[in-house]
């Protein structure tokens, strides 16, 4: 029997699902639709009763749920396991996950364990099943052709808009698990700084490179970020200045972005750094030199220094948000 | 005593900035000079500073590719791997990840009944391809535990390793039974250059070459043939639309039109 059906495996991350996941739904619906083939969910976490229903009112057809106390931290082994076990059992042809740490760990396993060809950080699947994805540095896109009855994928965070709750809910299916003893022990998690906005899921982002000039310089792009709600970026050459932590980097051995919104301040633009963030949807670059390749790109750019005009625009929008609220 | 690691390490166009080959519909890297990925500089240095905490063991050098691949076990060498082994022939011609990885799963089982292995040591991913799974799918092809994203390996003997992987929202502790495979990311340490003692062990290194055959796997299992998924044609992205600049008297001008924009396109 042919392989059929789209599974979307969600992954909770600290016992809630990532807002990938949605995004997740949203691909796999388009294509369940012009596939004519059912759309599945699998929720794997210590909570998946718990969280279930939120998405199986979202658009899918069916969500399974295994939940195991083995599934808390995220153990690839394990978690590879569950998904193989619901993915095979049903005879899923296309696997669809997160392109995050866990996502991309899981989908590899996955891949070998199903004998399945994998794409990662996929920006689109065509309506016929192709996938496009990035390489050389976000220089070139490939179309990538699946060969195997099964296709395992991981997609570009933002690539697709979040699945709103339909209302109609799916059915859930608790499916037994046995997780049994992994060679991975998940020994403890250590959060970062709370209350920042993670870069993965953001959908504004203000970023600061080498023309911050010191770590004092990201002061007001952090005032401006806290301002929109955006979280904070920066290039290679202020994270290896010791400005902010190499978590915020962006690019080619940073993160790769996709927000609606990416603020570039201070940053020249070089091609590692667009391989992470080119895809934004309006690109915004503040910096002293016309001409530098950022500037070039940008959707909109605004030539100055960024410490008279960072201040500037956090005082304005704080001024009309202010004004804003006086009318409603 | 003494762990044995193994490091994999993929050679590489030392130049992103490839053309289009209208052709082939391929991109176009002849030519372009090939070196070690740049993340496997940080698998290495890992593999080197093992080998200086836990006296008496080894690091392999281990990659996939063509013959001038080579350069790049004489590089990992050079900055103080011990031994590398190619793994070439035409067999191994357009393989993908998952194809890679069951030929990389089968020369370290090969290498394990040698000399039995503790650590394979991954980059985070390469700058070609750069999918980011290799590590993971050689440990799956080989059935050991794995940790991506390990920016500190806190403890390790000769039975276990307790790792740091870097999360998104924060840093994850976990204890791999030995042997496992570790991807890395640049966090986990500073690579140093090649010592000239290393330099010179690398001219002399004799590289084994194991194609297929050595590696008790069918043509059929490998490269083109063994691979899940093909690139049927690479494309330049499309170019953004050209950009609106902002100008403005001073500061506070170029704000006010700034925030106009944001506010008109509903980014803010
Ligand atoms: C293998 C490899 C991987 C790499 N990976 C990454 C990566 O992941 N991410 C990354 O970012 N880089 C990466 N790089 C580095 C990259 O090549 C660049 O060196 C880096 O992106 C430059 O950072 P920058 O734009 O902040 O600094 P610069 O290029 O120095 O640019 C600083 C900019 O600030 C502007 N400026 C100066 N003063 C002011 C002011 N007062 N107000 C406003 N603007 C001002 C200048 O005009 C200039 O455009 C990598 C490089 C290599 C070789
Ligand atoms: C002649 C030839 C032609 C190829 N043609 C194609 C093609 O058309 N399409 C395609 O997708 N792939 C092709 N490949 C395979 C491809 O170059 C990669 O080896 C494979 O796809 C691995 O994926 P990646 O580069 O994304 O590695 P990642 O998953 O990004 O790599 C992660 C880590 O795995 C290790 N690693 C990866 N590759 C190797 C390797 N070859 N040897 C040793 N260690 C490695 C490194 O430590 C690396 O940092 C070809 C390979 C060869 C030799």
């Amino acid at each position: 029997m042919a392989n059929k059906g789209i599974l979307v495996v969600a992954v909770s991350s600290r016992g809630v699902l990532p807002a990938a996941t949605y995004e997740l739904i949203t691909a796999g619906r388009r294509l369940a639709d012009a596939l004519k083939e059912p759309l599945a969910a699998v929720v794997l976490s210590e909570k998946a009763s718990v969280l279930a229903p939120d998405l199986s009112a979202r658009g899918v057809d069916k969500v399974f749920c295994v939940e195991s106390p083995a599934l808390a931290g995220f153990v690839a082994e394990t978690h590879a396991k569950a998904a193989a076990q619901v993915a095979l059992s049903g005879g899923y042809g296309r696997v669809l996950l997160a392109s995050n740490v866990a996502g991309r760990a899981l989908a590899a396993r996955l891949a070998v364990a199903l004998k399945a060809g994998l794409a990662t950080d996929v920006s689109e699947i065509l309506p016929d099943g192709k996938v496009l994805r990035p390489y050389y540095s976000g220089n070139l896109v490939a179309e990538v052709q699946f060969k195997t009855p099964v296709a395992v994928m991981t997609l570009a965070p933002m690539s697709y808009p979040r699945a709103e709750k339909t209302g109609a809910a799916a059915p859930i299916e608790t499916v037994a698990f046995d997780p049994g003893t992994a060679k991975t022990q998940f020994v403890s998690f250590t959060a970062e700084a709370a209350g920042e906005i993670d870069m993965g899921a953001a959908e504004r982002i203000v970023s600061g490179g080498r023309g911050l000039g010191s770590a004092e310089g990201f002061k007001p792009v952090f005032e401006l970020a806290h301002a929109i709600g955006a979280a904070v970026g920066a290039s290679r050459a202020a994270v290896d200045s010791g400005w902010i932590a190499y978590k915020h980097q962006v690019g080619l051995t940073g993160r790769a972005v996709r927000p609606k919104l990416y603020m570039a301040v201070g940053i020249s633009g070089q091609i590692q750094h667009l391989a992470g963030m080119s895809s934004a949807g309006t690109i915004v670059a503040i910096n002293t030199d016309k001409d530098c390749p950022m500037m070039q790109l940008a959707s909109v750019s605004v030539q100055g220094d960024y410490a008279e005009l960072i201040p500037a625009i956090t005082a304005e929008i704080k001024k009309r948000k202010g004004s804003a609220a006086v009318a409603a | 005593m003494g762990l044995h690691i193994v490091v994999c390490v993929k050679s590489t166009p030392s130049n992103s900035n490839v053309p289009v080959d209208a052709a082939t519909g391929q991109p176009k890297i002849a030519g372009v000079p090939a070196a070690i990925n740049p993340y496997d500089e940080y698998a290495v240095e890992e593999a080197v500073r093992l080998k200086e905490r836990a006296p008496g063991s080894t690091a392999t050098a281990l990659t996939v590719g063509a013959d001038a691949a080579a350069e790049v076990l004489r590089e990992a060498i050079a900055r103080g791997c011990d031994a590398g082994v190619l793994i070439s022939g035409a067999e191994f011609d357009g393989g993908d990840s998952l194809s890679t990885s069951l030929a990389l799963s089968a020369a370290i089982k090969k290498l394990h009944a040698e000399k039995p292995v503790h650590l394979v040591l991954f980059g985070k991913n390469t700058s070609d391809v750069g999918a980011g799974v290799v590590g993971a799918q050689t440990a799956a092809w080989l059935d050991w535990p794995d940790a991506t994203a390990v920016k500190k390996i806190e403890a390790i003997d000769e039975a276990s390793a307790t790792v740091h992987r870097a999360m998104e929202d924060g840093v994850d502790a976990l204890k791999l039974t030995l042997p496992a495979c570790v991807s890395t990311v640049k966090e986990i340490n500073e690579p140093r250059l090649p010592s000239l003692k290393g330099k010179m062990a690398a001219k002399k290194a004799v590289l084994p070459k194991w194609g297929a055959a050595e590696l008790g796997l069918t043509p059929a299992q490998v490269g083109a043939a063994g691979a899940g998924a093909v690139v049927i044609k690479a494309a330049t992205p499309p170019a953004r639309p050209a950009g609106t600049r902002v100008d403005g008297a001073d500061a506070a001008q170029k704000a006010a039109k700034l925030v106009d924009i944001l506010l008109e396109r509903k980014l803010i």
